[in-house]
């Protein structure tokens, strides 16, 4: 079987031709495409006009502080968030118009590229980079450390995420992107010669390095970087969710490389693996996927669980309930994820034992969730609660993924699974999970770090605003899903022929239009902030007053040692601890500190293997080879760096350390 | 914050003087050492699962010669072998005893990939490509990853050898070549679950 | 499903109000509520917490287990209904299901007719689908009459089921498999044993064969195809389809999977027979067979 491609090959551009350029045919990607370059000539003229590229370059893409990083990848999520969106907002539309003789505005090409690109964007580029940024940024804080443990790779690591998002943002104006699910499970056989596949293909590969690399490197910093008596039960509860978050990363991320390899030499070689003849076999494919796709979702919320623990101590101005358990609960969790892989293929035909084995174990991860939710809530239970958004977004996921997780364990007995399977049912309860527990948790987190991030707080009213958005337009958008499902309607359906379902669309699409409010409000959150930030100025460093980690004993923003003396930890919750035992902060006898040094080194690989992942998804292969000898050439020169650290002098810690002292004496 | 501090001792917040954290690059090496270990266990569970799938053509025991696999398989274990050698004259400050014995690692290496190269094109020859059956596809991926993964440490090992000579045995070379070591071995294990599985297993 | 859901609702409920009640009690602003800082541990209320979940799981997993097994896709029925017991000297109604792109192809090896994009079957009467595709994995789901199924190339999978009453049903593809998905409905009539007998000879009046051409121009992708009916089907050509061998001359797949589990090319040039590379040929395929077919006797 040779290459399935029906593309013209030339020599010098390989499968390009004019005919790859969609908005040539295509109103909305026109007009998608003139927005985009008018906005980026703004955001290049504001550059320029600021004189901010020495800056941009120097400080934030060459830097290896875990704290820009952190940044860069809550940035890069919150951009990819608004373009997963907008293809929500259109498959909505789409499902809401198209019944009978009306197909909707969607041609079925388009509509099966853009769920496909829904899927990838929010799984991929918006829930992972913000999880991981999240994990950067916090880390090395808690746990009482000046940065990751490989600094340099924690910078490469993020902008081999953003080749990924690069691509997938490309292929809207180049080629087009994959039709085959978030998955690729409609690949399966003989399909989709197209470029739209290699694009999702590389997007994830060059990604995939980047997460795998960032599991090593904050696994190592969680076992050798904590600060002197913080032995491993006396770690924050978010960095125990996130040391078992990056062992999952570790050990999940390979199996989706090795399957998506093996589809890729199907694609380029012709190999047999995954094909109908010649002894291939796609439930293979669909097996090793899915034993990848199980650890991944929790990867996704574990840490979710992580920052909610410390919400909820927080603003109940208690310590969190029933510490060990939560660790254990984590980790049973952690272990667990690993024998539930079936529960996604009940209906593949796998025998009533298998079927039964999987589902039970699927059912067994509740127990442990469970234990959670009943810590928060006991956690809450003769607290002094205070009512931010943080905490307010911490109730509105107890309650609502409590629900998600009951229907999941619903879907999880085989024979109701046969009648749920792929349907609208199961798209609810994904959602519910990942909406009422990952995006949730992720936004509680930003208003409750973004004070430590940038010195000042959130305005709260626009908080409340999102919060409540959020929270009505889920469930008025995805109820109606629920009710679908039980009436036997399938997924990824781009039209319908029963009229008297339009109506449940319809308040769908409704609840949909609430959450771009939520959204909205959330962006004019940051905007309004920005323009109020001398009022809602953080002098403290403990922002909310009742802080229990060590991230709080950091001025806001930290500087960018994090700690002027590396602190020595007693307790649980460190930072209570201290201010329990009138800890007083040094103001001298500061040492040089040992620090990473910045590099440009990361980006230049990535970019290069950018350039590689673009050639080989059209094919032009001169390039591809010229690009691969680029990035081992240019890696090898940067092994040949030795000079990849440098010392804050001792004078100018006194400095910034005299600078908190007066600004903690102005505001007191 | 509270104005009443607990009296029962002073507790020390910070230590006489900054601490050096541990260094993880071992560690960090070894996690990813697993990463590639799963890699490869899921490149085992798919000749596990499509080895015996010939399609109706050739099978191992047509194909595979078990003359030059042992050949290969000598010249990679010596190669470990020789590793340790280097591993030992690095304990001893030695440099140009850990560079003779590296470069004689390099050319056993560049021994096993030859020969492996030989034996594919040999295969190839006969008319079972990588695209005749389900059993060749996951044949020539597992054996060829290794290959592979063999190639890159030999890319290593020369760029190592030009750091050690200019720098000579310092802390950060010294960390390459121990991970560079971990590296050497753990695709000399993984090649005895390839001699196993997929040679004598595919033959017998 | 009922059952499950009241079960968990059992944690659920009191969760959600537990969480809404202490939220409010507990608010800052509640002065009368007691506060206590540093209250974190307790041992009865984790043994609650644990071990009533736990249970709830084992009354859950014991549920699943029986219903797994009970209805099992694979499993022949063992009543009709919940009133009506199995009459064992009905044989079940056989219908061999191809899924297309984008169209299902239904065959009634029974009634020797074929049908596209319509389904039926008689009341009260145990159907026993078999199922295949052609191209990429799909599922088979008529929501009224029982679970989805996938149906996948060169495989086949099984479902036994009964319809207890006279009605059009909606039947559809659950699993995408490509642009023409959402067109992949048909239309599922429950039919009394006249009405069905009636179906049957619509088909039969139609004149047409469902032979190897025109199941290879049926292949060729289309989408809302209309519905068509055969009145006759080639001897074999489900068993073609199913291993994949309905072109001229390609090798069946169970005669492939044969030869290797006998061995290979190394067996068949043992045997006498010299596959070329390509094993694509008439002869050989003719020659494999009879192989094939001497080794089963002696094997006998």
């Amino acid at each position: 079987m040779s290459e399935p491609t029906t593309m013209p090959h030339d020599p010098l551009l390989g499968r390009i031709t004019w005919d790859s350029i969609p908005m040539v045919h295509e109103p909305i990607v026109l007009w998608t495409f003139i927005a985009v370059v008018l906005g980026g000539l703004v955001m290049l003229a504001a550059l320029t006009k600021f004189k901010l590229w020495g800056p941009l370059w120097r400080d934030w893409i060459c830097s290896i502080d875990h704290k820009k990083i952190g940044i860069m990848y809550i940035i890069l999520g919150i951009v990819m968030l608004l373009r997963g969106f907008a293809d929500a907002v259109m498959m909505r539309i789409q499902q809401a118009m198209a019944f009978g003789d009306n197909l909707g505005y969607l041609p079925p090409h388009h509509y099966d590229q853009i769920f496909t690109a829904h899927g990838v964007i929010m799984i991929f580029f918006v829930a992972m980079p913000l999880v991981t940024g999240f994990m950067n940024y916090l880390i090395p804080l808690q746990i009482g450390a000046r940065d990751v443990s490989f600094p340099f790779l924690n910078n490469f690591s993020f902008w081999m995420t953003t080749t990924g998002a690069i691509l997938v943002m490309v292929s809207l104006f180049l080629g087009e992107f994959s039709t085959s699910g978030w998955l690729a499970l409609s690949n399966l056989g003989n399909q989709n010669p197209g470029v739209g596949l290699d694009y999702y293909i590389w997007a994830l590969q060059l990604s995939g390095v980047g997460t795998t690399l960032s599991g090593i490197n904050l696994i190592v910093t969680i076992i050798k970087m904590r600060a002197p008596g913080m032995n491993l039960m006396k770690m924050p509860v978010f960095v125990w969710t996130s040391l078992c978050t990056n062992a999952l990363i570790v050990a999940s991320f390979p199996i989706l490389t090795a399957a998506l390899v093996l589809m890729s030499m199907d694609r380029y070689f012709g190999t047999n693996f995954f094909t109908n003849e010649l002894g291939g076999n796609p439930m293979l494919y669909v097996n090793l996927i899915w034993i990848w796709g199980h650890p991944e979702v929790y990867i996704l919320i574990l840490p979710v669980f992580g920052i909610f623990s410390e919400i909820v101590a927080t603003y109940s101005k208690k310590r969190l309930f029933g510490y060990t358990s939560m660790v254990y609960a984590t980790v049973c969790i952690t272990v667990l994820s690993w024998l539930v892989w079936l529960h996604h293929f009940f209906t593949m035909g796998s025998g009533a034992a298998v079927n039964t084995f999987f589902g039970i174990t699927t059912m067994i991860i509740s127990i442990p969730t469970g234990a959670k939710i009943f810590n928060w809530l006991f956690t809450m239970y003769k607290g002094r609660i205070e009512f931010k958004p943080p905490m307010l977004w911490t109730i509105g996921f107890m309650c609502t993924f409590a629900i998600g997780g009951m229907t999941g364990v619903l879907l999880a007995v085989p024979p109701a699974d046969f009648v749920l399977h792929n349907s609208l049912f199961l798209i609810a309860h994904f959602h519910n999970v990942i909406i009422g527990g990952v995006v949730f948790g992720l936004l509680a987190g930003i208003n409750y770090w973004f004070p430590k991030a940038f010195g000042y707080r959130l305005n709260e009213f626009w908080g409340k605003v999102s919060f409540w958005c959020w929270l009505v337009g889920f469930w008025v958008a995805f109820t109606p899903l629920y009710i679908l499902g039980l009436m036997g309607v399938t997924r990824r359906a781009n039209h319908f022929d029963d009229q008297s379902l339009q109506i449940w669309f319809v308040i769908a699409a409704v609840g949909v239009a609430i959450i771009a409010a939520g959204i909205g409000a959330f962006l004019l959150q940051l905007v309004v902030s920005y323009f109020q930030r001398d009022k809602l100025r953080d002098n403290n460093g403990d922002t909310w007053g009742s802080g229990r980690t060590l991230e709080w004993a950091t001025s806001s923003p930290p500087p960018v040692y994090n700690f002027a003396k590396t602190p020595v930890v007693h307790d649980v919750d460190a930072w209570w601890d201290m201010k329990k035992h009138g800890y007083q902060r040094p103001t001298k006898g500061f040492e040089d500190l040992h620090m990473p040094s910045n590099t440009g080194a990361g980006f230049v690989i990535s970019m290069i293997a950018m350039v590689l992942g673009f050639a080989l998804i059209w094919h032009v292969w001169w390039l591809a080879i010229v690009s691969f000898i680029g990035v081992v050439v240019s890696s090898i020169i940067h092994t040949f760096n030795y000079n990849r650290d440098y010392y804050i002098p001792a004078a100018e810690v006194q400095a910034t350390e005299d600078a908190r002292t007066e600004q903690l004496a102005r505001h007191v | 914050m509270s104005n009443t501090s607990i009296q029962a001792g002073q507790r020390e917040y910070h230590p006489a003087h900054e601490p050096h954290p541990e260094n993880g690059t071992s560690l960090g090496f070894w996690l990813y050492l697993m990463s590639d270990c799963l890699i490869f266990a899921a490149l085992f569970a798919t000749w596990g699962v499509l080895g015996r799938s010939y399609a109706g053509g050739p099978t191992g025991a047509e194909l595979f010669s078990l003359e030059l696999v042992a050949i290969n398989t000598a010249f990679l274990l010596l190669s470990s072998l020789t590793f340790g050698l280097a591993m030992l004259q690095k304990q001893k400050k030695n440099v140009n005893g850990t560079l003779g014995w590296l470069a004689v690692t390099g050319l056993l290496g560049l021994a096993f990939v030859g020969v492996e190269v030989y034996e594919f094109m040999h295969i190839y020859h006969t008319g079972a490509t990588i695209q005749t059956s389900a059993f060749l596809s996951s044949f020539f991926t597992l054996v060829g990853t290794h290959g592979l993964h063999v190639s890159f440490g030999l890319i290593w090992l020369v760029v190592l050898m030009v750091q050690i000579k200019q720098k000579g045995l310092i802390h950060a070379n010294v960390r390459r070549l121990n991970c560079l070591s971990m590296f050497w071995h753990f695709l000399d294990v993984v090649w005895i679950g390839v001699f196993t599985f997929v040679y004598l297993m595919g033959v017998l | 499903m009922v059952t499950a859901t009241l079960l968990m609702l059992v944690i659920i409920v009191p969760v959600i109000l537990l969480t809404l009640l202490f939220a409010w009690k507990y608010r800052q602003s509640n002065n009368e509520a007691e506060y206590d800082p540093e209250w974190h541990h307790s041992t009865a209320l984790e043994l609650v917490i644990w071990s009533v979940p736990l249970i709830i799981i084992i009354a859950l997993g014991t549920l699943t287990w029986i219903t797994t097994h009970k209805l099992d896709p694979y499993r022949p029925l063992d009543r009709i209904s919940e009133t009506k017991p199995l009459d064992p000297n009905v044989k079940p109604l056989e219908v061999q299901v191809v899924a297309m792109d984008w169209k299902w192809m239904f065959i009634y090896p029974e009634q020797g007719i074929a049908t596209v994009n319509e389904l039926a079957a008689p009341v009260d009467r145990p159907i026993l689908f078999k199922l295949t595709a052609t191209n990429t994995m799909s599922a088979f789901y008529v929501p009224d009459l029982a679970g989805m199924i996938y149906a996948m190339p060169g495989m086949q999978t099984q479902l036994n089921a009964v319809i207890n009453r006279e009605g059009v049903f909606r039947g559809l593809n659950s699993h995408y498999s490509g642009a023409g998905f959402s067109g992949m409905t048909f239309k599922f009539h429950g039919l009394s044993n006249e009405g069905f007998d009636a179906w049957v000879q619509k088909a039969k009046d139609e004149n047409t064969v469902l032979d190897r051409d025109s199941y290879l121009n049926l292949v060729k992708p289309s989408e809302r195809h209309p519905v068509t009916r055969f009145s006759s089907v080639q001897e074999g050509l489900y068993d073609r389809v199913l291993n994949m061998c309905v072109e001229e001359g390609k090798m069946c797949m169970h005669h492939m999977m044969a030869i290797d589990a006998a061995g290979g090319a190394a067996y068949m040039k043992a045997a006498g027979l010299n596959l070329p590379d390509d094993v694509c040929s008439v002869e050989n395929a003719d020659q494999v067979v009879a192989l094939m077919d001497q080794r089963a006797l002696a094997q006998q």
